[in-house]
């Protein structure tokens, strides 16, 4: 009997307790979801990418203009490339033009590393530095990059360039330098920050709106729901690289 | 052989010697320390006698998370460095020999390769000094007077 005298009290603080941590926990939620809205797909600073986001693109070359190069020039604006297209100079974004020769079709459109599930270039890599990052986005780690180029011999996107001189005035976002291979990182440097890689930006701005970015994981995405609405294909989907880049209308 | 042992318990002893009587300041005063320029903040982001033996370790550790797993925290980034401590003159942390990197770097005989690759100057990037960094009243005696230790 006298625990049952007891007890209703303990529970009684058991209950005020919750009662204030629950209270508390409010509190503490509050400054943590203004957090979550201001930096990329909820995720703070200080917290690595997830797997539970894909970053994809669908690319619409029917959208695609033919004479415009804007896509390459941000990109080259951004990343601090010299815009050359010689055999030596980095291109991470090309507009390709295709012909089907039996029909005469013919399209345009931006070709760049394509964000493979299953990278080729990360199977070859003998020191680890290419690399998927969680979230799908794939790069390469010029830290430990010793330069063999087999990440490039393995793309068959032939998406990945390699500096062959020294380089000067890089952007401070994105460090670049000889003897490194690099590739389209989908600006993982604005990505972080919840902003659209320059290329997808530069197309709206040109009022094409042929490159469309976001999560293929997220099915309230604009991607997820265009990628769930309209066939879109994979270039060399026969390799099953299930890459993240995807195209419309080819 | 007899004569070097006779040579080396002298070197030795003229060592001990000079540790024990010379005070830490009068040697460092012997010494010419890298002269450091002012720079824009008043307080770097860590103890300074930490980050001046541990920044090596911090930067490799920040930039592993930051390349792999997209952890863009500021406090210990290299463009945070650079938008701090870029020169007055050249804008940068590694183009003359003065500069605050190089300065320090040829003094102890250390080769800097960050900056084949990263850039020297800070530039268009959203990078701001941390809170501390900016309002604290602190100042240290190696930023404040430069050349003094």
């Amino acid at each position: 009997m006298s625990e049952h005298q007891i007890n209703p009290s303990a529970d009684q603080d058991r209950r005020d307790f919750l009662k204030t941590s629950a209270g508390l926990a409010g509190l503490a939620l509050a400054p943590g979801v203004l957090l979550y809205g201001a930096t990329a797909y909820g995720r703070p600073a200080d917290e690595p990418a997830s797997s539970k986001v894909r970053w994809g693109m669908l690319i619409d070359t029917t959208k695609c203009s033919s004479g415009c190069n804007d896509c390459v020039t941000a990109c080259n604006t951004e990343n601090g490339l010299s815009g050359k297209t010689g055999p030596q100079d980095s291109q991470w974004i090309r507009k390709v033009h295709i012909k089907n020769l039996q029909n005469g079709v013919e399209h345009d459109l931006p070709m760049m590393c394509q964000h493979c599930e299953n990278p080729p270039c990360v199977d070859v890599c003998p020191t680890g530095a290419s690399f998927k990052r969680a979230d799908g986005i794939v790069l390469v780690d010029r830290h430990i990059c010793i330069g063999c180029r087999y990440c490039m011999m393995a793309c068959p996107y032939k998406a990945r360039s390699f500096v062959h001189e020294p380089l000067h005035d890089q952007v401070p976002d994105v460090p670049r330098g000889k003897g490194c291979v690099e590739a389209c990182t989908f600006c993982v440097q604005r990505v972080d920050k919840d902003e659209q890689p320059a290329c997808v930006e530069a197309c709206d701005k040109a009022q094409h709106g042929a490159m469309l970015f976001g999560d293929l994981n997220d099915p309230s995405s604009a991607i997820a729901k265009a990628v769930k609405t309209y066939t879109s294909t994979e270039v060399r989907a026969d390799l099953g690289l299930n890459t993240g880049v995807r195209y419309q209308g080819i | 052989m007899a004569r070097f042992a006779r040579w080396l318990k002298l070197a030795v002893l003229l060592g001990v010697a000079a540790v024990s009587a010379a005070p830490l300041q009068q040697a460092s005063a012997e010494v010419n320390l890298p002269g450091l320029e002012n720079h824009k903040g008043t307080k770097c982001v860590d103890d300074e006698d930490y980050i001046r033996r541990h920044h090596p370790d911090l930067l490799r550790h920040h930039r592993t998370e930051v390349v792999h797993q997209g952890i863009r925290t500021q406090k210990y980034s290299l463009e945070g460095c650079v938008e701090c401590h870029a020169s007055k003159k050249t804008g940068s942390v590694a183009s003359a020999k003065d500069d605050f990197c190089v300065a320090c770097h040829n003094y102890v005989g250390v080769q800097l390769t960050c900056w084949d690759c990263h850039a020297s100057k800070p530039g268009k990037s959203d990078v701001v000094p941390s809170e501390a960094a900016r309002t604290s009243p602190m100042m240290t005696s190696v930023q404040s007077e430069g050349h003094s230790q």
